[in-house]
């Protein structure tokens, strides 16, 4: 039987262990953007967003091909990616509990689950070898267009859940056919959070390296088709770091600052946009 | 007199209207339903190319794709067995590292943190899943493998003796399974916090209150009352995390040194099913390669899918008990 002050000893340790936890967790992102910050600032300048990279041996160049080549990416991917989920958020919301629903409820979660790399294996077979006949923008776009998807549909479907049904019952009442009711009454009151959603996912892809090695491929060289390959951020970072020369290193470390404060700062204000929405009611 | 034809014009064009209401509510359902079927559309057809191109590799190497250790390109040889074996271990050596610290942070934010470090907090610990797995990669390469190198393999090796075990001794080169697995657990963190930290803050404040007064400590009310009530749900955030860290290629394959090797020590170099395939994948030129590479493809969807399948299942349940 321990006794009543070893209980509390152990309650104490216990408790300063949770504390120890949250401080070790902490921790890594607080390293990883010291680190940034400390090796990237130093080769970012203007000329890394205007200038092309340069070769091995010369010192500055730039990843303007990759920041408009990711920019590019992005867009594909929001063409195909925002409509797609959003429309089957929709459905989810307006169609509960049919047996489409749930079931595309359920895959969605596998869609989510699912390794990049094998999105990038199906892109592959799809539209590389398939479609285009060689790496393009094109197929990178889709395969990152396909992995926002299930993130898009599941956050626009939670976001509609929470519009009240009485709004939705006043605007039938009201005499509006239910399409007018869904798209003017209901979407509109949670497309603050619907965009919400769609920061997230484009956060989240922004940043994806694996689906792309072998879809969209990269390119040392400036190119806007979408029918070519395509220069990236990420794959450019990936590129330049696993390389054995300084002057990429530090041009890898530019990058991977470029990339994270893009990230950040779509994760900051999606988050904030959220809690103004719940916090006080917007328009 | 004049009435009637008034009437009949309403009523005409109410008809109209009704007709028109009708014929937006089917192009509206027909658009919404179109777009829900692209998502099982979507993973049928990622299912059916998958398997497809990973059938010649099946059917012309049989089992030996999995319990071959022999991958050589030229000779025709494909055995992935060191590659699972990298997925399985470095997934299993940052759940060891990252649960712990995950279930301890998520007791912090449900339990005991202060109200005003809540939310940045947790806001800190869920803004690693943002982070970019290439940017982890890189911070890899450069910070977290010079350092496991330099002090930590060292300092487990020699200091605490354990070199005498197979699972800490030889040279440490820095590429390892070690540091993927220290990737992979602050990779994997944030799912696995974020998940138990919810299923914490659902367990209902009588359980708590009853453990409290029954004399318990405040961990004893942890420990015996809140932990339980979460348990299947804390599990399941564990497998969210598992599933996160098997699928994981980038940041893994800067730091894990790609040899195609088995070694019982966490200081050797490894290979894991996802880097194979985003080493060799662009570069394959014969079928066969191709067809193996998205075999260990397909291998690795059905690990991951089933990870999922569990854990979706598990946390399900603990909000459906919630609901009720």
């Amino acid at each position: 039987m321990k006794t009543r002050l070893a209980r509390h000893w152990i309650s104490g340790a216990m408790i300063g262990l949770t504390y120890l936890a949250a401080v070790l967790a902490t921790l890594p992102l607080l390293l990883i953007l010291a680190h940034l910050l400390k090796k990237g600032a130093s080769s970012l300048s203007l000329s890394f967003f205007t200038s092309m990279p340069k070769p091995v041996g010369e010192a500055g160049g730039g990843m303007a091909n990759a920041i408009v080549g990711t920019l590019i990416l992005i867009g594909i991917a929001c063409a195909i990616g925002l409509p797609i989920g959003i429309g089957a958020g929709i459905y989810l919301s307006e169609k509960r509990s049919t047996p489409l629903a749930q079931s595309v409820r359920f895959l969605s979660d596998v869609l989510n689950g699912l390794p990049s790399i094998v999105m990038g294996i199906f892109a592959w077979k799809f539209l590389v070898r398939g479609y285009v006949g060689h790496f393009s923008a094109l197929a990178g776009g889709a395969a990152l267009g396909a992995m926002m998807i299930p993130l898009v549909t599941r956050t626009t479907e939670e976001m509609l859940k929470v519009v009240p049904v009485s709004l939705r019952e006043a605007a039938l009442a009201l005499g509006y056919p239910r399409w007018r009711t869904s798209i003017s009454i209901v979407v509109r009151t949670a497309l603050a959070g619907i965009a919400t959603g769609a920061l997230v996912a484009v956060a989240r892809i922004a940043g994806e390296t694996a689906p792309l090695l072998f879809t969209a491929f990269g390119n040392q060289f400036w190119s806007t088709s979408l029918r070519e390959p395509i220069a990236a951020l990420p794959l450019q970072i990936f590129t330049y770091a696993i390389s054995a020369y300084e002057e990429w290193h530090a041009q890898a470390w530019a990058g991977a600052l470029v990339l994270i404060s893009i990230v950040l700062v779509i994760s900051l204000a999606a988050r904030f946009a959220t809690r103004s929405r719940f916090g006080a009611p917007v328009d | 007199m004049t009435a009637v034809p008034a009437q009949a014009a309403s009523t005409d064009r109410r008809r109209l209207k009704v007709h028109e209401t009708a014929i937006g509510d089917r192009i509206y359902e027909i658009v919404t339903t179109f777009c829900a079927l692209v998502v099982p559309a979507l993973v049928i057809a990622i299912a059916i190319t998958i398997f497809a191109g990973a059938w010649p590799a099946f059917s012309k190497l049989g089992l030996s794709i999995v319990t071959s250790s022999d991958w050589d390109v030229n000779a025709g040889k494909f055995g992935a067995a060191p590659a699972i074996f990298g997925t399985l271990v470095s997934s299993a050596v940052a759940l060891i590292i990252a649960t712990p610290l995950a279930i301890g942070v998520a007791i912090f934010l449900s339990e005991f943190s202060p109200t005003w470090l809540r939310q940045p907090i947790g806001f800190l610990v869920d803004l690693l899943a943002a982070v970019p797995s290439v940017v982890y990669g890189l911070w890899g390469i450069f910070v977290l493998v010079p350092m496991l190198r330099e002090h930590v393999m060292p300092f487990l090796r020699d200091t605490l003796h354990l070199g005498a075990t197979p699972f800490f001794s030889g040279p440490a080169y820095g590429p390892s399974m070690l540091a993927a697995g220290v990737i992979l657990a602050i990779m994997a963190l944030p799912y696995i916090s974020s998940v138990s930290r919810e299923v914490l803050l659902a367990v209902p404040r009588s359980q708590r209150e009853a453990a409290l007064a029954l004399g318990a400590t405040r961990w004893e009310m942890i420990r015996d009352a809140v932990v339980p009530y979460a348990k299947s749900g804390i599990i399941g955030g564990i497998m969210l995390g598992l599933g996160r860290a098997l699928g994981e290629t980038m940041a893994v394959t800067m730091v894990i040194g790609n040899r195609p090797e088995i070694s019982a020590s966490l200081f050797a170099p490894g290979y894991t099913m996802a880097s194979l395939i985003a080493n060799q994948f662009s570069e394959a030129t014969s079928d066969l390669h191709l067809s193996a590479l998205t075999a260990v493809g397909a291998i690795l969807f059905v690990i991951t899918l089933i990870v999922n399948a569990v854990a979706r299942w598990l946390v399900w349940q603990v909000s459906r008990d919630r609901a009720v």
